[in-house]
């Protein structure tokens, strides 16, 4: 089987090109820590509110500038909501559903993550610009999942 | 034994034509219920007598992307079987059983959906629980489609007991991948809806794993999509240069690259799980490195296809760098449809990419630019060239005419479905990466000013939404005239053939036992280590959630 001449070259480039941006998608997932949100801790969905840290889900501040928020998504609402940290801060959200699928989007930063019952997601986003950043769940919850939203105020 | 006669007989145009009924009732139905949703979300309508958005748009995404599409590549290939490689009167039977069973699962499906038992959207999001029935529903409907898998090996395998040193069709060759490619694929599916979703919604379950159950659709949801592409890229190789008057440009390289979309189109399930916890990081980027191969054949098609318009135009005496191109037939709509889904393919096909491309990912995931994506690829390259098939297709298996009226009704129907869908799917691109949700209703999330951003967009979105209604409403009606009412006649199957002197098809593209085997071995390399993970480290499972969705 002999490919045409013009067809190797389109094909050599397009797969060139293919390998460097794997390359290149790799070393920044690995190297640099950009890796999408894959929590692998579980959890009972049955017992959330029983079972630390979920047992008291809130904004903790565990460094200088540095924030964990603990967070329960519920059908159809955020535990805690209404959030608000100082410019510049670095938050770790640490989150659960206490029942079906949800999915933690703040509109206008590159946070996006599944949260799915049974397992605890981990997400870290450092606030550089003052703002009121909208929370929502992206994910299908049910007949209110359009109503499940809040907001981050980074002042 | 008695030679099965080539070619569409009166039996086998009412067995194609039955699946074709199905499919343009349910682009009819599912078009409408796009409109409503687009009308939704902008804003200026909602829905009476109880209705929701969700339960319009669970009927939107499973009447159009399982219903209207099986059904179509179904009938077509049933047609393509049996004009290159012929069909018994035993095999005809059974593929009437395959349409039967599809027809009742679809029908419990859709009852279930209508009155608003199952409203969970097409990927099943347990542990939202719908009724029982339509989960059977839904087993039927794959069951169904095994028959046809089979009916169609069959066919291919009795044609080469009789020409055994003769290379098969390659329209034949293609339409066996695409059913070997759809059975490894719903054998995801089947086990989740049978193993786990039917068990569990009839209570002898108390718990279902999620993470399984979603694992085991997005197994079956990415080679769902190249199940769709893949008739369209039969018209493309082996029909369109016909149409054209050219010739096929390689039989090799087009079975090739349908070979390359069996291998890599299924271990990559994990690109739509990218941003899922319980799944290991270094399996994720394991599979979107395969997602990619996946772009190879595709890069193959697009060469294809230009080197064969041109090679056709310069021999037709069309001179200078672009002449070949601009005297191709695009007053011909069973080629200028295809032509203008082929080109969709080029924006759709880069957003694919994106979409898969790891941490790029985050980015863009759950937003409205997702189903801007897919309402390039599937509802404009493959849709439009399904209509493409049909204004030929239809009429010769009715005995009717493509007539110039038709034709140019036709062209007006792909001018209006391509302006419509840059409108629609232009703004969901847009309003995705300024962070709209997708499978959302209208909401203005309390009034913050972001949310106020995408509502121009949503707007835009109705107007394209509706643009694109007409050109359903002309699409049906050039149905029933192609059905029904066009003039008696002829019309041609077009079928390309390849050049005098093409080079001979090596022999190992049709192993099927080696590609299979290959196919397989993907399979088991990309998903054993990380499933086993999935079950070992699996959490308390998850009681069922009927409430949220009104299924109680």
């Amino acid at each position: 089987m002999k490919l045409h001449r013009a067809e190797e070259i389109w094909l050599i480039i397009g797969i060139g090109i293919i390998a460097l941006s794997m390359v290149i998608t790799g070393y920044q997932a690995f190297a640099q820590g950009m890796a999408p949100p894959s929590g692998m801790e579980t959890i009972d969905p049955q017992k959330v509110d029983q079972t630390t840290p979920f047992d008291n889900p809130g904004i903790f501040e565990i460094g200088e500038n540095e924030y964990e928020v603990v967070m329960i998504l519920q059908a159809f609402s955020f535990t805690p909501n209404e959030i608000e940290v100082p410019v510049g801060s670095t938050v770790h959200f640490t989150m659960t559903s206490r029942d079906v699928v949800h999915g933690f989007q703040v509109a206008g930063t590159n946070i996006n993550a599944m949260v799915t019952p049974g397992h605890i997601q981990k997400i870290s986003q450092t606030f550089d610009k003052p703002g009121e950043y909208l929370v929502l769940c992206n994910e299908y919850c049910g007949v209110g999942h359009q109503m499940m939203s809040t907001t981050i105020t980074v002042k | 034994m008695i030679a099965t006669k080539l070619g569409i007989s009166k039996s086998d145009s009412k067995l194609t034509m039955a699946f074709i009924y199905v499919a343009f009732i349910s682009l009819f139905i599912g078009g409408l219920m796009g409109l409503l949703q687009t009308l939704v979300r902008s804003g200026s309508l909602s829905l009476p007598w109880g209705i929701t958005y969700y339960q319009v748009l669970t009927v939107h995404g499973v009447i159009l992307g399982l219903v209207l599409t099986t059904f179509f590549i179904i009938g077509f290939q049933y047609a393509l079987m049996a004009k290159t490689v012929g069909i018994s009167k035993k095999q005809r039977l059974y593929a009437w059983l395959s349409f039967i069973v599809m027809l009742i699962g679809t029908v419990m499906a859709a009852v279930m959906v209508l009155l608003g038992k199952a409203s969970v959207l097409y990927t099943f999001y347990a542990p939202l629980q719908a009724h029982p029935i339509f989960y059977f529903g839904l087993a039927l409907v794959i069951i169904g489609s095994w028959i046809a898998c089979f009916v169609n090996f069959r066919q291919l395998y009795v044609w080469k007991k009789t020409h055994k040193d003769e290379k098969s069709p390659l329209l034949a060759f293609m339409v066996v991948i695409n059913m070997v490619l759809w059975f490894i694929a719903t054998l995801g599916v089947a086990a989740a809806v049978i193993v786990q979703f039917i068990p569990w919604s009839l209570g002898y379950a108390e718990t279902i794993n999620v993470l399984v159950s979603r694992t085991l659709f997005w197994y079956f949801g990415h080679p769902l999509v190249y199940f769709w592409l893949l008739p369209a890229y039969m018209a493309w190789y082996a029909i369109i240069p016909k149409i054209i008057g050219g010739k096929i440009f390689s039989d090799s390289l087009a079975r090739l690259s349908f070979v390359l979309f069996l291998l890599f189109s299924i271990p990559v399930g994990f690109h739509h799980q990218l941003t899922e916890p319980g799944i290991d990081p270094t399996w994720k980027f394991i599979q979107v490195v395969l997602t990619f191969m996946v772009i190879i054949p595709s890069l193959m098609t697009a060469f294809s296809m230009f080197a064969m318009f041109e090679i056709t135009g310069r021999r037709k005496g069309f001179r200078g760098l672009f002449g070949w191109f601009k005297h191709l037939p695009w007053k011909d709509v069973r080629f200028f449809a295809p032509m203008v889904g082929m080109l969709a393919f080029i924006p759709a096909g880069t957003g694919g990419i994106i979409n898969a491309s790891h941490q790029l990912n985050n980015v863009i995931h759950n937003t409205m630019w997702v189903t801007g994506h897919f309402h390039l690829t599937v509802a404009t390259t493959v849709l439009l060239t399904f209509f493409g098939i049909s204004y030929w297709l239809i009429p010769h298996l009715t005995g009717r005419k493509l007539t110039k009226k038709i034709n140019n009704l036709g062209l007006i129907q792909t001018v209006i479905w391509a302006v419509g869908m840059t409108i629609m799917s232009g703004s969901m691109h847009i309003s995705g990466l300024l962070g709209a949700p997708r499978r959302s209703a209208f909401s203005e999330y309390g009034g913050t000013a972001q949310a106020s951003d995408w509502i121009g967009y949503q707007i835009a979105q109705a107007v394209g939404g509706t643009i694109l209604f007409i050109g359903i409403l002309l699409m049906v009606y050039i149905f029933l005239q192609l059905t029904f009412f066009a003039p008696k006649g002829q019309e041609e199957f077009p079928i390309a053939e390849e050049e005098v002197n093409a080079q001979p098809t090596p022999l190992f593209l049709e192993n099927w036992k080696l590609w299979i085997g290959i196919t397989i071995g993907l399979i088991l390399f990309a998903y054993t280590i990380p499933f086993i993970d999935i079950i070992l480290h699996a959490p308390t499972g998850s009681e069922p959630f009927a409430w949220p969705i009104g299924n109680s």
